[in-house]
């Protein structure tokens, strides 16, 4: 059974249809990337998966569990945890924050407690601040810890967004468009950091990418979309070489 | 510069970050605990009123501040808070259990709006507030049986374990209850904020679209947000009637909602300092101008001339300024100056300077 299952999953809004019929499945363990060209309908299937799209028919299951019975907030307590294409921080909050908000799944004390700080709360704290570092650690984020959002360059934004993600202790990450934006030296930081991910802490990961050397170098398998439907589906190489792909991105003509 | 050698993660997890700023605070509570002793009768009266908005403020501060959601109804917690208590006072509750009780109707309340009102967002929010602020005065003369209507209520004594508590007759006992209710106030605020509640609220302020994919409920967050917000407002108002000692519909008037929000704006929204800040400019506006026209009055002969409006403008004019020029508010002010004093000579002129914010993902709402 894969870890990831969409299976015909069709959405419209009114009446352009974003998604169409489309089914593919991620197994565990593996860096399975989407590309396509401008609205083909990528960043819409991770906000189906995120549950902040109702799909118009389908089914999408997270290892054998229907997530189109869950709410948008209770699908990071399956362990699905996701950045976001512009960077949705929390600007007015530090890094260490931030990062302390993806640990909200775990929380296990109530308003009360909190309140009044007890010895419970603490241990919890000490805890989640234990996972975080070790994101920190991880990402090279020492310099930044008490820095605010408000203040920090680009790239850092982004590596941030993905150690929040990271902190939720996920099962399946969801990165979209990790590398936009990122100069050269850190799209490779960040081609390391992903094949890190899947190593050494087992994360499957789901990335829509635009930059193929990134993808072709980090995934595993690779799904191109164009008008929400699957063009081709397969290693990085044979996607690319793919006469629809290419048409989809360069047009057929008169060449 | 105090520089912070972090050996454990309890650095920042505990209230204060050394023991200099411990010290602070220590000095700063033990000066206000000995005030009516330094302080005759009016001024320490004075010193109560800015408490008691510091507790209305801080109410406010965690949902405007914190949450960020702007609402102009606060009056009408306060209201709630202040008769609740003092209606179960007057059916025999002691004041120890009414005052909390009063909290917790208050807060019952305010979460009972939010069911509703987590639906709005920003200026809407803030039209469906005042709505219940302009209700609030209705609301009251209809319940005449209980509320006594246009005609009001006196507060009545206090009475903690014998001890006889009363703003005219005993004005430092009533100062120590509001200082203690203040402090306990201050430190439940202080720590939701290293909590994950906390936390939470400041996601949803800040993007209620990541919040939601970390798992944060974003209706259940918002509500929490506004039955604590209000739990503090109710205990505020039920000190203010005890304040005024008189109360009726009239009271508790949209011009109260207004001022409590331009308070914690003025203060600098998102800080506990911002809510005492505030709170000091707000109770003590009033006093200096009126002291200030009688002075300029017998300077040019003109005796004692009230200026109809004068207060409001004055108000007014402070909150154009701040957001022009100040928009963190008071607190805001006080970083800045203090950060020039710390990196001495090293402090650049732009280093507060607002970032342009990069663009966010579409709403998905």
């Amino acid at each position: 059974m894969s870890l990831l299952e969409i299976n015909n999953a069709t959405l419209k809004f009114g009446g352009v249809v974003a998604v169409n019929d489309l089914s593919f499945s991620v197994e565990e363990g593996e860096v399975y990337a989407i590309v396509g060209p401008n609205g083909a309908g990528k960043s819409t299937v991770f906000n189906l998966i995120s549950r902040f799209y109702e799909p118009f028919s389908g089914q999408i299951a997270f290892d054998g569990q229907n997530l189109l019975d869950r709410r948008a907030d209770a699908v990071a307590d399956l362990g699905i945890a996701r950045t976001f294409q512009n960077i949705e921080l929390f600007d007015h909050a530090t890094v260490l924050q931030n990062l302390l908000v993806g640990r909200h799944r775990h929380r296990r004390t109530n308003m009360i407690e909190e309140m009044l700080f007890t010895p419970r709360v603490r241990r919890e704290e000490h805890k989640h601040r234990e996972a975080v570092e070790r994101v920190i650690d991880f990402l090279d984020l020492q310099p930044y810890r008490n820095k605010m959002i408000a203040g920090l360059p680009y790239g850092v934004r982004k590596v941030v967004e993905l150690g929040r993600a990271l902190s939720s202790d996920p099962r399946l990450l969801l990165l979209d468009e990790p590398a936009s934006g990122l100069s050269v030296e850190e799209t490779q930081d960040m081609r390391w950091w992903i094949d890190d991910i899947r190593k050494q802490m087992g994360i499957t990961v789901l990335m829509v990418e635009h930059d193929m050397g990134l993808v072709s170098g980090v995934s595993d398998r690779v799904l191109a979309l164009a008008d929400g439907a699957k063009l081709a589906e397969g290693a990085p190489a044979e996607v690319q070489s793919d006469p629809a792909v290419i048409a989809a991105y360069l047009g057929t003509g008169a060449v | 510069m105090r520089i912070h050698f972090k050996t454990s993660y309890e650095n920042d997890i505990r209230l204060f970050p050394d023991w200099w700023s411990f010290l602070v605070y220590a000095v700063l509570v033990a000066g206000a605990v000995i005030l009516p002793w330094l302080l005759d009768d009016f001024f320490l009266g004075e010193v109560t009123n800015v408490l008691i908005w510091a507790i209305a403020g801080l109410g406010l501060m965690l949902l405007t501040g914190q949450t960020g959601q702007a609402s102009l109804g606060h009056a009408a917690f306060l209201a709630i808070g202040c008769y609740s208590c003092i209606i179960l006072m007057e059916n025999g509750l002691p004041f120890l259990l009414a005052f909390p009780l009063a909290g917790v109707i208050t807060g019952v309340f305010g979460t009972l709006f939010a069911i509703p009102a987590v639906r709005l967002h920003g200026i809407y929010l803030a039209i469906a507030t005042i709505a219940l602020s302009v209700l609030a005065d209705d609301i009251i003369v209809l319940l005449e049986p209980w509320t006594d209507g246009v005609s009001g209520k006196f507060a009545p004594m206090i009475t903690i374990f014998g001890l006889e508590i009363e703003r005219w007759t005993t004005p430092d006992r009533f100062y120590w209850l509001v200082l203690a209710v203040t402090i306990l106030c201050t430190l439940a605020y202080r720590n939701l904020l290293r909590a994950p509640l906390g936390r939470a609220f400041a996601a949803v302020r800040d993007s209620e679209v990541s919040a939601t994919a970390m798992g944060v409920h974003i209706a259940f967050t918002k509500a929490a947000a506004f039955g604590l917000s209000c739990a503090i407002t109710g205990l505020a108002g039920a000190l203010m009637g005890f304040y005024a000692g008189a109360f009726n519909n009239e009271t508790f008037s949209i011009v109260i909602s207004i001022s409590l929000l331009m308070m914690i704006v003025i203060g600098g929204l998102g800080s506990i300092h911002g809510a005492f800040f505030g709170a000091i400019v707000i109770a003590f506006l009033p006093q200096a101008l009126s002291m200030a026209t009688d002075t300029i009055g017998g300077m040019i002969g003109g005796g004692n001339v009230a200026i109809p409006g004068l207060e409001t403008g004055v108000f007014g004019a402070i909150l154009i300024l701040f957001i022009l020029f100040e928009p963190m508010g008071i607190y805001g002010r006080w970083l800045k100056i203090r950060t020039w004093f710390e990196l001495f000579p090293f402090a650049r002129k732009d280093m507060f300077k607002r970032q342009k914010s990069y663009l966010k993902t579409e709403r998905l709402r």
